[in-house]
């Protein structure tokens, strides 16, 4: 029944123009970083950069890609998630899945797995991408990957975050701009306790658990801080909805 | 066998301490079509909320074909169609899509889909649209998917908010048709504020007023209650009323606004003969007699406005 959500769900980012507009942006804009990233290489690495320092094309120009891509999916995912919920709520759609045999897990899930499944298609475009580099060049798959997987839970944290907020209001709009505030707070947090990284404010933050996979070092206490986060967003959205039929 | 389809006891809703729906308790059989009828904000929407699991109710519980709504909702949806008040419809997908997937949702089997979709369409009038975007569609044709969505999946129960708003009388004549065959097998439970289409269509009627039921009974009371045992009469040259209460028969007479005559007979007799004759004999000018209906409105505001008036009558009923 989860797959027939996010059926619904896919089918209907596609139906309108939103959909592709977005992967046709955000691919346009990975390709140019990737492109730029492959160009600098050569003039940086052969210049002022001592040889003992140099690195490999791969990290080069996947931190280069990957940056790129944890940034712009904080404005992207809060787009695209607004709707999900608070559109249903405003054209008054949702007693159409409230009265169909399904929990309000399963729709919440549903929904989710289905905006993670559509920005899924970017971070594999991404990954396929940096892979053309092996065609010239000895790559290392290893990075590219726990970047890929890194990012993948990053955005699926976005993508709660969104979703929770997306069920807090009927205006898409204040959906959007609240988890993107929100988003922004969490990518940042670390930097306003720079002085004292031990802080467990600082620990929260989001950008500070991508790091290590941005490394291409795959953590289990980064991965369970992702998990962890995705699942209390996804918890409060299903208690938020109980909380309609309940009180109405 | 248990034919009850739903049975709702004892349902309440309060909203912020204020009653919307209190003490509800009703049951449909198989075959049924009820019909609910209420002013407005009379906890009509509320009710069917609450029976559709769109709703908790604070208190009372909703069985559907005997499996709990509260304990087992999902059980319970599947018996289900729902066409809420606000249709719920995806604009941005076609006809077909968008029953597609509300056949997906209702668990109707992969190979069926097909044949559940083109049988809604069918029967809402719907084919020639099938490729055509919801939002594009007017307001009568929306009406129509959603009453499409709603029967997808041949469910027990068919629960429609008000299902003829908007439509064309050609097209409220198909759907009344379209009602009262789902009701021959299933069950219905609609509500609607046109009260010829209650005595057309349903069975059983339920009033209610400010979420309490004020009437609860088969559509024959109503009418009996309708009919009466009254005759309305005109005449040129009209006689005192002692005179009239002389037939046999006749067990009150009053004079009307626009100078007629009501007179009201004991039941199982038929003064009318006697009435004509004397009127003859006495040379009162008779023009008109006729049986007098109150109308269906007559009825509903009785009930809805004399609440003392009403409980009485309920108890009758």
């Amino acid at each position: 029944m989860i797959l027939n959500i996010v059926r619904k769900e896919l089918k209907s980012v596609f139906a309108s123009p939103m959909g592709w507009i977005i992967l046709a942006l955000l691919m346009f804009a990975f390709g140019t970083y990737y492109l730029n990233g492959v160009n600098d290489y050569f003039e940086v690495m052969s210049g002022a950069i001592r040889p003992a320092e140099r690195y490999g094309v791969t990290q080069f120009v996947g931190q280069n890609v990957y940056g790129l891509a944890s940034f712009i999916m904080l404005f992207a995912v809060p787009l695209l998630s607004m709707r999900l919920i608070s559109e249903e709520r405003r054209s008054q759609t949702l007693p159409f899945l409230f009265s169909a045999p399904l929990s309000l897990t399963e729709i919440v899930l549903g929904k989710f797995i289905g905006l993670v499944a559509f920005l899924s298609i970017l971070i594999v475009y991404i990954a396929l991408m940096l892979f053309t580099l092996n065609i010239w060049t000895d790559m290392d798959f290893g990075y590219i990957l726990a970047n890929s997987f890194g990012l993948f839970l990053l955005v699926a944290s976005f993508a709660a975050l969104g979703l929770y907020f997306s069920s807090l209001t009927s205006q898409p709009v204040v959906a959007a701009i609240l988890s993107f505030i929100a988003l922004f707070a969490l990518m940042i947090l670390d930097r306003f306790f720079a002085g004292d990284p031990s802080n467990t404010m600082a620990k929260l933050s989001l950008m500070r658990h991508f790091q290590s996979f941005a490394g291409g070092l795959i953590d289990t206490a980064d991965i369970a801080y992702f998990v962890l986060f995705i699942i209390t967003f996804l918890t409060l959205t299903i208690r938020r909805l109980d909380a309609d039929r309940l009180r109405g | 066998m248990n034919n009850l389809t739903v049975e709702a006891s004892e349902l309440t809703r309060l909203y912020g301490g204020r009653e919307a729906v209190s003490n509800v308790s009703f049951t449909v059989k198989q075959g049924e079509v009820l019909g609910f009828l209420g002013p407005n904000g009379a906890g009509k929407s509320t009710t069917m909320k609450m029976l559709t699991g769109n709703l908790a109710p604070s208190a009372g519980s909703v069985k559907i074909c005997g499996i709990d709504m509260i304990e087992n909702p999902k059980e319970a949806k599947a018996l289900i169609g729902y066409l809420p008040e606000m249709r719920p419809l995806y604009k941005e997908f076609t006809v077909d899509e968008y029953l597609t997937i509300a056949a997906r949702l209702h668990r109707v089997s992969g190979k069926h889909i097909k044949k559940a979709v083109e049988n809604a369409k069918e029967r809402c009038g719907l084919m020639h649209m099938s490729k055509r975007l919801i939002e594009n569609l007017s307001n009568g044709y929306q009406q129509r998917v959603g009453i499409a969505q709603a029967i997808i999946h041949n469910p027990m129960v068919v629960i429609l908010d008000e299902p003829t708003v908007g439509l064309d009388p050609i097209q409220i004549r198909d759907i009344r048709a379209l009602i009262r065959e789902i009701g021959g097998v299933h069950s219905v439970i609609l509500s609607t504020h046109i009260l010829p289409e209650v005595e057309m269509v349903c069975d059983h009627v339920q009033i209610i007023d400010k979420g309490k039921l004020v009437f609860n009974g088969g559509i024959d009371v109503l009418k009996r209650q309708r009919i009466g045992n009254k005759l309305l009469i005109g005449f040129n040259n009209a006689p005192t009323i002692e005179e009239l209460l002389k037939i046999k028969g006749v067990t009150e007479a009053e004079v009307t606004d626009n100078n007629m005559m009501r007179v009201r007979f004991a039941e199982n007799t038929m003064p009318h003969e006697a009435i004509v004759k004397a009127a003859v004999k006495n040379s009162w000018g008779l023009y008109q007699i006729a049986p007098d209906q109150t109308s269906l409105e007559d009825v509903f505001v009785q009930l809805t406005y004399h609440d003392a008036a009403a409980e009485t009558t309920a108890e009758a009923a």
